[in-house]
């Protein structure tokens, strides 16, 4: 479930940059403050275990097809929450830049959901508490499984939200969720029976060597409220920023909102506000004004049912949409092909010129 | 498993492109980093319909990927194993979108292909771009770059060693996936049990490795930080390449001149 650059709005990926960074950030320090280094190399040697693991496939009974490992939740077990958060990042990186797996841009969205939510929610909120300090494999592999559920499951979510809110997708937001979560809840028991059978089996093997690990390596302290406040704070800043400078130029997002806020009201003016507590509080207003519409839309589908509804949005897109004159489009599409050709031509050019010495 | 086996060998092909040598390869990673960042942000922050000023932005991979000698046919084909994931989202656009946009001749485009090809159009873009510095730039000159630009030093040893570990810890998966290959027929040998001792197995041997390089880590002096010690500056040509395009960026997302160049011509054609 990497996210690509191409499906989000830079606000999006914006805002999840500047999360990540903070955990990031957070992670690393608390990372420093633990002082003890041998974890530095176990942590860049498990990353690339991870990578590794994902080479090594197995059947999933009953369907077929294959799964492979995730890893967040296993590294969170073996390293803690913040060495692992780093190391699944560094991961995530990786295939970023390698594998093509998800874009830059979209990196912050990618680390937050599969990184944050398995090390920073779903090990100290759900597997700790439920496995405990000296559990039974059974125990482990039923908290492994419900652990690495919920941090699918919220993860999948984030993912819809995000590409919801980006306004690049055309798929309504019910729909995409309904797709999402049913599959990923499918991937999360198979990823929390995986990490189930390999800690046990690492326990077996090497007994005390996991309780060692949690011990030195402490989860989440008190510093945890302190760094959801930095982050609530950084995230409003960016995204306040970021929507004011969408709120002036004009981009997917302010089309979206000029779409949601254009229906409701005539008295106020979407498009030609500047302040930027307005664009705030229609980047609040965006939700709402969202999800009532498909609410409604989808309940005189099912009422009626009838194809006049289907046809009345059409419309009403074609309407909102600026300016369709062929005249323009057909101007623009054309330059577009010309300036294409004249970047072809100069690759040319300069093949040419390279090949010739 | 597939996907990752057959692509894992170009990974070292990747880095290996990074060694060459030409006047991209050159610049200073920091600056080719930012400059992929802004031409991606630039890309994306099109609304959804837009497609003629999208693709005059294929000058920069184009220009990027001639004079820095990289083999376009290699980079087509990560595009191609990368493309499923956008394809599979941005494919349901058609569906829920059927407003009419665009007449050519007899033929309405609605808005949902307008948006698909947007889709792929930015995503081709998007990730051109990120594979042209990562071959053009090398992973340790990015990770140096990183670090230079604030990022947490801790982060950025953790992506030096992921990267140097990986080929190691790649090679012996392969190896155990080979072995149960051949020792498995069919789809026997492939269940959740087995599986999960060999990766407990795999495990267990990295640990003892990690054991083992931070020993040999410690032998040497290490005290929880990694020194960099590789000059990086930034000079005249580094600057200009970085204005330069800033500049030309910009103005292709704010000017676009793409519906000016076609007016030109429409209007002396016609």
């Amino acid at each position: 479930m990497h996210m690509a650059d191409a499906l989000i709005s830079p606000l999006v990926g914006g805002v999840m940059w500047a999360a990540t960074a903070g955990i990031t950030a957070y992670s690393a320090r608390r990372l420093q403050a633990n002082g003890d280094d041998s974890v530095v190399p176990l942590m860049g040697v498990l990353g690339a275990f991870i990578f590794a693991a994902q080479m090594i496939n197995f059947s999933i009974p009953g369907t077929g097809s294959s799964g492979h490992l995730g890893g967040g939740m296993l590294l969170s077990i073996l390293l803690g929450p913040h060495a692992a958060f780093l190391a699944m990042a560094s991961v995530l990186t990786v295939q970023a830049l390698f594998f093509a797996d998800g874009g830059l841009l979209a990196l912050g969205c990618n680390i937050f959901n599969l990184a944050f939510f398995p090390c920073f929610v779903a090990y100290p909120l759900i597997y700790r508490p439920l496995a405990g300090a000296h559990a039974s494999a059974k125990r482990i592999r039923v908290a492994a499984i419900v652990a690495a559920i919920v941090g699918l499951q919220l993860g999948a979510l984030a993912v819809v939200l995000a590409t919801f809110l980006s306004g690049v997708s055309e798929l309504p937001f019910g729909t995409f969720l309904l797709l999402m979560l049913p599959i990923h809840l499918a991937i999360g028991v198979v990823e929390g029976l995986l990490t189930a059978a390999v800690v046990t089996f690492v326990d077996s093997a090497r007994p005390g060597m996991l309780a060692a690990a949690a011990a030195s390596r402490p989860p989440l302290q008190r510093g945890g409220g302190r760094l959801l406040a930095q982050l609530l704070l950084l995230t409003a800043i960016t995204g306040g920023l970021l929507s004011w400078f969408a709120s002036t130029r004009l981009d997917g997002l302010e089309w979206a909102i000029f779409h949601s806020s254009g229906r409701e009201a005539l008295s106020t003016p979407a498009t030609n506000t500047h302040s930027l507590a307005t664009a705030l509080q229609e980047r609040t207003a965006l939700l709402p004004d969202y999800s009532f519409r498909q609410a409604a839309d989808s309940g005189d589908a099912a009422a009626a049912g009838d194809a006049g509804e289907v046809a009345g949005t059409g419309s009403e897109k074609a309407q909102e949409w600026p300016d369709v004159s062929a005249a323009t489009s057909f101007s623009g599409l054309l330059g577009a092909s010309l300036s294409m050709l004249v970047a072809g031509l100069l690759g040319l050019v300069l093949l040419r010129r390279r090949q010739r010495p | 498993m597939a996907r990752i086996e057959s692509s894992f060998p170009d990974f070292g092909y990747l880095d290996s492109l990074a060694s060459r040598d030409s006047p991209i390869h050159r610049l200073d990673p920091r600056v080719k980093l930012l400059t992929t960042l802004l031409f991606i942000v630039c890309v994306v922050s099109f609304d959804r319909y837009a497609l003629s000023p999208l693709l005059p932005f294929a000058i920069y991979p184009v220009v990027l990927l001639t004079l820095a000698k990289l083999p376009p046919g290699y980079l087509l084909r990560k595009l191609l194993l990368a493309s499923p994931f956008a394809l599979c989202i941005g494919i349901f656009n058609p569906l829920f979108d059927r407003a009419i946009l665009l007449h050519v001749g007899s033929l309405e485009i609605s808005g949902g292909w307008i948006s698909l090809a947007s889709i792929m159009l930015r995503f081709v873009l998007t990730v051109a771009a990120a594979l042209i510095l990562v071959a053009s730039s090398g992973f340790d000159s990015l990770c140096l770059a990183l670090a230079r630009l604030g990022a947490p030093a801790a982060f950025v040893v953790q992506l030096l060693l992921l990267h140097r570990y990986l080929f190691v810890l790649g090679d012996e998966a392969l190896r155990l996936a080979r072995a149960r290959a051949q020792r498995s027929f069919g789809r026997h040998g492939i269940e959740l049990p087995v599986v999960a001792s060999l990766l407990a197995q795999l495990l267990l041997r990295t640990l003892d490795r990690a054991q083992r390089i931070y020993l040999a880590m410690k032998c040497r002096g290490f005290d929880g930080e990694l020194r960099l010690l590789r000059p990086l500056r930034i000079g005249a040509t580094d600057l200009c390449f970085l204005i330069g395009w800033t500049a030309a960026l910009l103005c292709l997302r704010f000017v676009g001149p793409a519906p000016m160049i076609g007016r030109a011509i429409g209007g002396m054609s016609w």
